[in-house]
């Protein structure tokens, strides 16, 4: 099938802050945690998702998931608009798009072994399996991120957090999703064991041909697994390029920012950080205008009236008037 | 380095726990020596014992530990010392910034009021010497609006902000090093970038010693001159910066050098290092990263290195078969 396994058309995801309200007949307070977010993703590639904490970044993909309701947009699926009311549509949903979690202990049943673990997606998503099938494609899953079949009857609490990883991983890939959602799968883990779980990942994506959504607020390890990156902030999407382009030529001032301020492991390289004032704002009340306005050092008056418009030229996006111009 | 007497001399440190598993052996056998106004990184994965080496230092360590070696300050064991005697050393002599800033502040007290107790418990300040070395100190970490913000709790701050205000306790009394165990790890990376910043001013103009213990080469990279690289609570190697990023000398070195996703060099794969962290249960008879090095031989299982200079430089590593040795 060609075409983009995975496309996302201005997804708005909205919490109610009830803590902020006042009375009991005031209106409580709306997080808007994603606004307007809209992504391709062709089968095979990865897309990286990146922002600080607290940009949305992980909410946009939980929606994707369908783990958090949308508030407004549309998913596609393979072509075909994912309703997430309805029953059928989840089910098939969830056989193509799974997700590996952030922290890898806690994403595992502790009372389950693992080879439980691997092979329950199996009776969902591939019903016509016997057991004893089961079990053979989920030991194979798991010799295939590493994991000895001979330790397939252990729990998780007897594995570390880069097995567990491993474990979580295998679980997601055994039933053979078309889509991985990856929300910061290696942010917990330690600099020598994160390597292996990013290569084990890219192995897995070049033999099984998934498409990966990698979200992470590592830039190195973005830039390193990603085809294309998304620059989120507050909820809002800043840039899209791909990441070679990125790195080399940021055009969104956040952008340009995040990417100076990324230290780099070489004592010669002193790239002196562009540091931005201020702190991140409140995503109960967001501005008006453009969301990254008030941290911005070419921000202009216009910058407040309006939200810049995502002005997409083919492989890059870019939201923001001062964004210099594509040259010609 | 050389010259002058190092203000802190940790010898032969080790740190043992007693756990319901037995005995964990979480540092062994550290040595180094601190300078006045040196800044030193100590790198290690979790688990290889840095945050360990700080807090004994002030004597925080739990109560189920063990505590072997010395650290000399000013020619004094820090680890011998009673309780009463260490409490007039810790924040006016020796420092310490928490990794996380929310857990490292008291919520129900403001910020003056956890400020300046620390003047007035150790210097005997009042309440409003006290209340001006809090603003003095707030302004050096560049709160904004420090005046009106004295009376804030520390939930009404931003986290890059708390870790401003954790610095800023940690400066009240001026002291002379500061252990920073991980302090911005808990931070997005455009805050981590205006924290190492402040770090790095108000340690110049202060002249203060500073300790900071990452996980992360990259700030290392941009703020230590000198850097120790811990293993399984051992040193494997201890350098000028500058030297240890451009020739790694210890074999695991190179491969945490290797393994970090350089945003500027992608190359097709990460050289992961193999295997997994070393368990702690037994005391090292044999180089802890053997099992996990790709150049270790016979001898490398069988035999504990010692750190040793290596000829011409100011670097030190405990290996046998040191990396230059190979090519």
């Amino acid at each position: 099938m060609s075409g983009p396994v995975l496309q996302a058309n201005d997804l708005h995801v909205r919490f109610v802050a009830r803590q902020t309200k006042r009375w009991p007949w005031s209106k409580p307070g709306q997080v808007k945690a994603v606004n307007g977010v809209s992504l391709t993703l062709d089968p095979g590639r990865t897309l990286g998702v990146v922002g600080e904490s607290g940009c949305g970044k992980s909410t946009l993909i939980r929606a994707i998931a369908g783990l958090t309701p949308l508030d407004r947009g549309q998913v596609l699926l393979d072509g075909e608009p994912v309703d997430y009311a309805n029953r059928a549509s989840l089910q098939r949903l969830r056989a193509r798009v799974q997700m590996v979690f952030q922290d890898p202990v806690s994403s595992l049943n502790p009372r389950m072994t693992i080879r439980d673990i691997v092979s329950e997606p199996l009776v969902y998503f591939r019903p016509k399996l016997d057991g004893t099938a089961r079990r053979r494609v989920a030991m194979d899953m798991l010799e295939r991120v590493g994991i000895s079949a001979n330790l397939a009857n252990r729990f998780p609490h007897e594995f570390s957090g880069g097995q567990c990883q491993r474990i979580g991983i295998a679980r997601a890939l055994v039933a053979q999703p078309r889509v991985l959602l990856c929300d910061e799968p290696v942010s917990a883990l330690d600099v020598s064991i994160q390597a292996q779980v990013i290569n084990l990942l890219k192995e897995l994506q070049r033999e099984m041909g998934v498409a990966l959504v990698f979200v992470a607020h590592d830039l190195g390890v973005v830039r390193h697994i990603s085809d294309t990156v998304l620059v989120m902030y507050m909820g809002g999407m800043m840039e899209r390029a791909p990441a070679g382009d990125l790195v080399a030529d940021p055009r969104h001032p956040y952008s340009k920012a995040l990417l100076s301020a990324v230290p780099v492991p070489d004592p010669d390289a002193r790239l002196s950080p562009q540091v931005l004032k201020g702190d991140l704002p409140s995503p109960l009340d967001l501005p008006q205008g453009c969301l990254f306005e008030a941290r911005c050092p070419v921000a202009l008056p216009a910058c407040r009236a309006a939200r810049p418009p995502l002005i997409d030229s083919g492989d890059r996006a870019v939201a923001c008037i001062r964004a210099e111009p594509e040259p010609v | 380095m050389t010259g002058a007497d190092p203000i802190l001399s940790v010898k032969n440190l080790s740190i043992r726990f007693r756990t319901g598993d037995g005995m964990v052996y979480a540092v062994n056998d550290v040595s180094f020596d601190m300078h006045a106004g040196q800044r030193l990184a100590i790198v290690g994965e979790s688990g290889s014992g840095k945050s360990q080496i700080a807090l004994s230092i002030l004597g925080l360590l739990a109560r189920n530990a063990e505590v072997e070696g010395a650290a000399l300050w000013k020619g004094r064991d820090l680890l011998a010392m009673p309780a009463a005697e260490i409490n007039k050393i810790r924040a006016r002599e020796i420092a310490m910034i928490f990794q996380d800033p929310m857990s490292a502040l008291n919520p129900y007290m403001t910020i003056e009021r956890q400020l300046s107790e620390v003047v007035e418990l150790h210097e005997g300040m009042s309440r409003s010497q006290g209340r001006a070395r809090a603003l003095e100190v707030m302004d050096a970490v560049k709160i904004p609006d420090a005046r009106a913000r004295l009376r804030a709790y520390p939930h009404e701050f931003s986290g890059g902000m708390r870790q401003r205000i954790v610095i800023a306790m940690a400066l009240m009394c001026r002291p002379a090093l500061i252990l920073a165990d991980e302090p911005t790890t808990a931070l997005d990376v455009t805050v981590q970038a205006q924290i190492m910043e402040l770090l790095a001013e108000v340690q110049q103009a202060m002249g203060t010693a500073i300790v900071l213990i990452t996980h992360d080469l990259g700030v290392v990279a941009g703020f230590c001159e000198d850097t120790l690289v811990l293993y399984g609570g051992r040193v494997m190697e201890t350098a000028p910066t500058r030297a240890l990023f451009r020739a790694p000398g210890h074999p695991y070195t190179r491969g945490l050098l290797r393994a970090v996703p350089n945003i500027n060099d992608p190359s097709a794969t990460l050289a992961a290092i193999p295997g997994s962290p070393p368990n702690q249960t037994h005391p090292p008879r044999a180089c802890p990263f053997a099992p996990r090095c790709e150049d270790a031989v016979t001898a490398c299982f069988e035999t504990l290195p010692m750190l040793e200079p290596h000829a011409g430089t100011a670097s030190r590593r405990a290996c046998l078969r040191p990396v230059e040795a190979l090519t």
